[in-house]
């Protein structure tokens, strides 16, 4: 028994900053101190707030350390564990308040989420199978085989109101009840964990955190539609991910809750793993569906859909890993568990992995509805440096901008639809006043040109066609006829594309071109990049005004393009100058600027 | 494993275990073991450990146990104070394993202090 337990995040962002090696310096550092049997250290899933990495928790007392580096371990270990005194210097600050230790659910980060898919997320040790039954694990999966037919599973599911959390937003129990009706001697179910959206990790973070739970949804899944097979299919770049997955499904077998005739009724369900080899197209389903079959990934025409024809051409229920992580809550809990949370047409909760230009980097869920200004304002902490929001991309390279006219907008998927975003597969990038659109929606541009199967024509020429139009326009090379052109291209090229990657493609530029017109018509038109990004279109110049002539900014010129005389007003030779910008941080008299 | 009351009796045993992990709650019974360098020196330790045993084989999942500073009177070391909300402080000095359990036992499950162990008996 242990009077006290260390969780340590071990999802990839505190892996990459070094958790395993502190979870090894506690480990040897108790043994040294004789606690071994006493405190129990824990490497659990992803905490979310992951740019204060790597997260500490010490229980009973609740102490949130954060950024804790190796060389902290024996201070923790010597005044905590042995001696009952929290080492307030690595607390995070925010907890850290003047009478008493503010619980972490009550920090601005934590207060207005709410974890349904993350519940289990940096609370259990994901490789620990009796931790997730001890949090009613595998309960929902023994009451439906239990008590409950197929149709009431499907039922509840279908009166919850979930949808799907891959970017579809299709609700989940009609796609269950579609599979369940067609009559097979085989079925699959398989998960959909290929998450390829810059920026995303939402799906990883469960896998790592959470594996079990997967597990479970699947097996229901499987009962409620008459599958006995499922296929896990996660890229190979979520190392930490599989492996969990793996020793999770291996460790389901021997408690006998995967294989024949679970909780003796009769029902059998057997999980596979297949690894993605780092193409986005296999996030579509359908490609999806081919390269499990160790085919070349690659899109097919719908209809027949999944439901009808999916897997090795047998009907089969795919949905995404967050989707699958609400399943067990749901079932244990009732549909009114879940329909109660979110707004009338969005049920539920959603993940969001938060990145770019915002305080709090990490993983957010949050009750649909809720407005994309709380989340940057509260939960996020706002804008680093003192800068201005200038806008979210939602859904990735498949998504749209949210400008800040619309910060007010509720985050659910038919608001977002009406301004021209999505609510997509949760990525949610910020952009601040130093961000272009047309840059960014020329960077997302060049990845699904990268990521373009080829199959269809659609997509694989007119995508290149598209950037080739962007880096005109960001060269200072546009015309007006152009942006009439992309915008035409656009649309063809969303109305063609055979499947989701090309359907969607273009949506970062039709949405950014909507509310930014004027940005696009500044580089074409005044041949200016108003936010200084486009290189070909700012010059770097010193005001020999203010230039006192120290020199220092042609000292750091990584390529010699400034030049002067000490003491009088120094030029940059605009032919050599790469416009990097270094020369505007060194300056202390203000004297450079981009134009 | 082919049963729910077999799952039902992993998660029973492995909850317990697991209870460290909650947020502590306002209506939670505290039990502070003072654990300066008096208290450890006194053996506060194995009386530490003896409750943390005693309350998880009896499931109770409403009483926190944390260590605490220096209370002032090292002379009474291993000292032990359970808070119930809405009752005042039992102060328990001069411990060992075998009195925290009976505390555990009288106290905190039948809701009787244990009289011959607080500090008002003991520094007569």
């Amino acid at each position: 028994m242990y009077r006290a337990h260390v969780l340590v995040c071990g999802g990839t962002g505190c892996t990459s900053s070094h958790s395993p090696e502190i979870i090894d310096a506690l480990n040897e550092e108790l043994k040294a101190k004789g606690l071994e049997n006493e405190v129990q250290v824990v490497r659990t899933g992803c905490f979310g707030l992951c740019s204060n990495g790597p997260i500490m928790i010490v229980y009973p007392e609740g102490c949130f350390y954060s950024q804790v580096k190796v060389e902290d371990v024996p201070e923790i270990v010597e005044e905590h564990l042995l001696k009952g005194r929290i080492v307030k210097r690595l607390l995070y600050s925010e907890t850290l308040t003047q009478e008493e230790i503010k619980p972490l659910n009550q920090t601005n980060f934590y207060k207005k989420q709410r974890r349904v898919a993350l519940r289990n997320c940096g609370v259990i040790d994901p490789e620990n199978i009796e931790e997730y039954i001890a949090v009613d694990g595998y309960q929902a999966l023994a009451k439906c085989l239990t008590e409950l037919t197929p149709e009431d599973v499907i039922k509840i599911v279908s009166d919850s109101g979930l949808r799907g959390r891959g970017g579809g937003g299709f609700p989940t129990g009609r796609k269950w009840s579609f599979t369940a009706a067609n009559k097979a001697d085989q079925k699959y179910v398989v998960c959909n964990a290929d998450e390829g959206d810059p920026g995303a990790f939402m799906d990883r973070s469960v896998l790592e955190g959470d594996p079990h739970c997967i597990i479970e949804a699947m097996a229901i899944c499987g009962y409620a539609t008459g599958a006995t097979e499922g296929y896990v299919y996660v890229r190979a770049e979520y190392p930490i991910a599989v492996k969990r997955l793996e020793k999770a499904i291996e460790d389901a077998k021997a408690y006998g809750l995967l294989g024949k005739n679970i909780f003796d009724s009769g029902f059998d369900f057997d999980l596979h793993v297949r690894l993605g080899a780092g193409a986005f197209v296999c996030g579509e389903e359908t490609a999806l569906m081919t390269s499990i079959e160790g085919n070349r990934g690659e899109p097919r025409p719908r209809p027949p859909y999944p439901a009808v024809s999916g897997l090795f051409a047998k009907p089969t229920t795919e949905n995404n890993v967050e989707t699958f992580a609400n399943i067990p809550q749901i079932v244990l809990n009732g549909p009114e568990f879940f329909n109660t949370i979110g707004t009338e047409t969005s049920k539920g909760t959603k993940v969001f992995a938060l990145g770019g230009k915002i305080n709090n980097t990490g993983l957010v869920e949050i009750p649909m509805g809720t407005t994309l200004r709380e989340i940057v304002e509260d939960i996020g902490g706002g804008i680093p440096n003192g800068r201005k929001f200038k806008a979210a991309q939602t859904g990735g390279p498949s998504g749209g901008c949210i400008p800040e006219k619309f910060l007010d907008t509720p985050m659910d998927y038919d608001s977002l639809l009406k301004i021209g975003a999505m609510v997509g597969s949760g990525g949610l990038i910020i952009m601040d006043d130093t961000s272009c659109m047309v840059d960014i929606a020329k960077f997302f541009l060049k990845f699904t040109v990268d990521e373009s199967c080829g199959k269809c024509t659609p997509c694989r020429v007119g995508t290149r066609r598209l950037l080739e139009i962007l880096e005109k326009i960001t060269d200072g090379k546009g015309t007006m006829e152009d942006l009439d052109t992309m915008e035409a291209l656009c649309y063809y090229i969303k109305d063609n594309s055979l499947c989701g990657l090309g359907q969607t493609a273009p949506n970062p530029v039709l949405s950014s071109y909507r509310h930014f017109k004027e940005e696009y018509i500044a580089h074409v038109r005044d041949k200016k990049c108003p936010a200084g990004v486009c290189k070909n279109l700012v010059q770097i110049t010193i005001d020999p005004e203010k230039c006192k002539g120290c020199s220092a900014c042609s000292r750091k010129c990584p390529v010699g393009a400034i030049s002067g005389k000490i003491k009088e007003p120094f030029v940059i030779d605009q032919s050599k100058c790469i416009k990097c910008g270094v020369c505007i941080e060194t300056c202390r008299f203000d004297a450079i600027s981009r134009k | 494993m082919k049963s729910v009351e077999e799952l039902l009796a992993i998660k029973n045993k492995v909850k317990g275990q697991m209870n460290v992990r909650s947020e502590n709650g306002e209506d939670n019974i505290r039990v502070l073991v003072g654990m300066a360098t008096c208290g450890i020196a006194a053996g506060a330790r194995p009386v530490l450990n003896a409750l943390v045993e005693e309350v998880a084989k009896r499931n109770l999942s409403n009483v926190y146990i944390a260590q605490t500073g220096c209370i002032g009177v090292c002379q009474y070391e291993p000292i032990v104070e359970i808070v119930e909300p809405g009752k005042e402080k039992v102060t328990y000095c001069k411990m060992t394993p075998e009195k925290a359990i009976r505390v555990v036992t009288d106290h905190i499950v039948n809701g009787k202090p244990v009289a011959e162990y607080t500090i008002g008996a003991v520094a007569k």
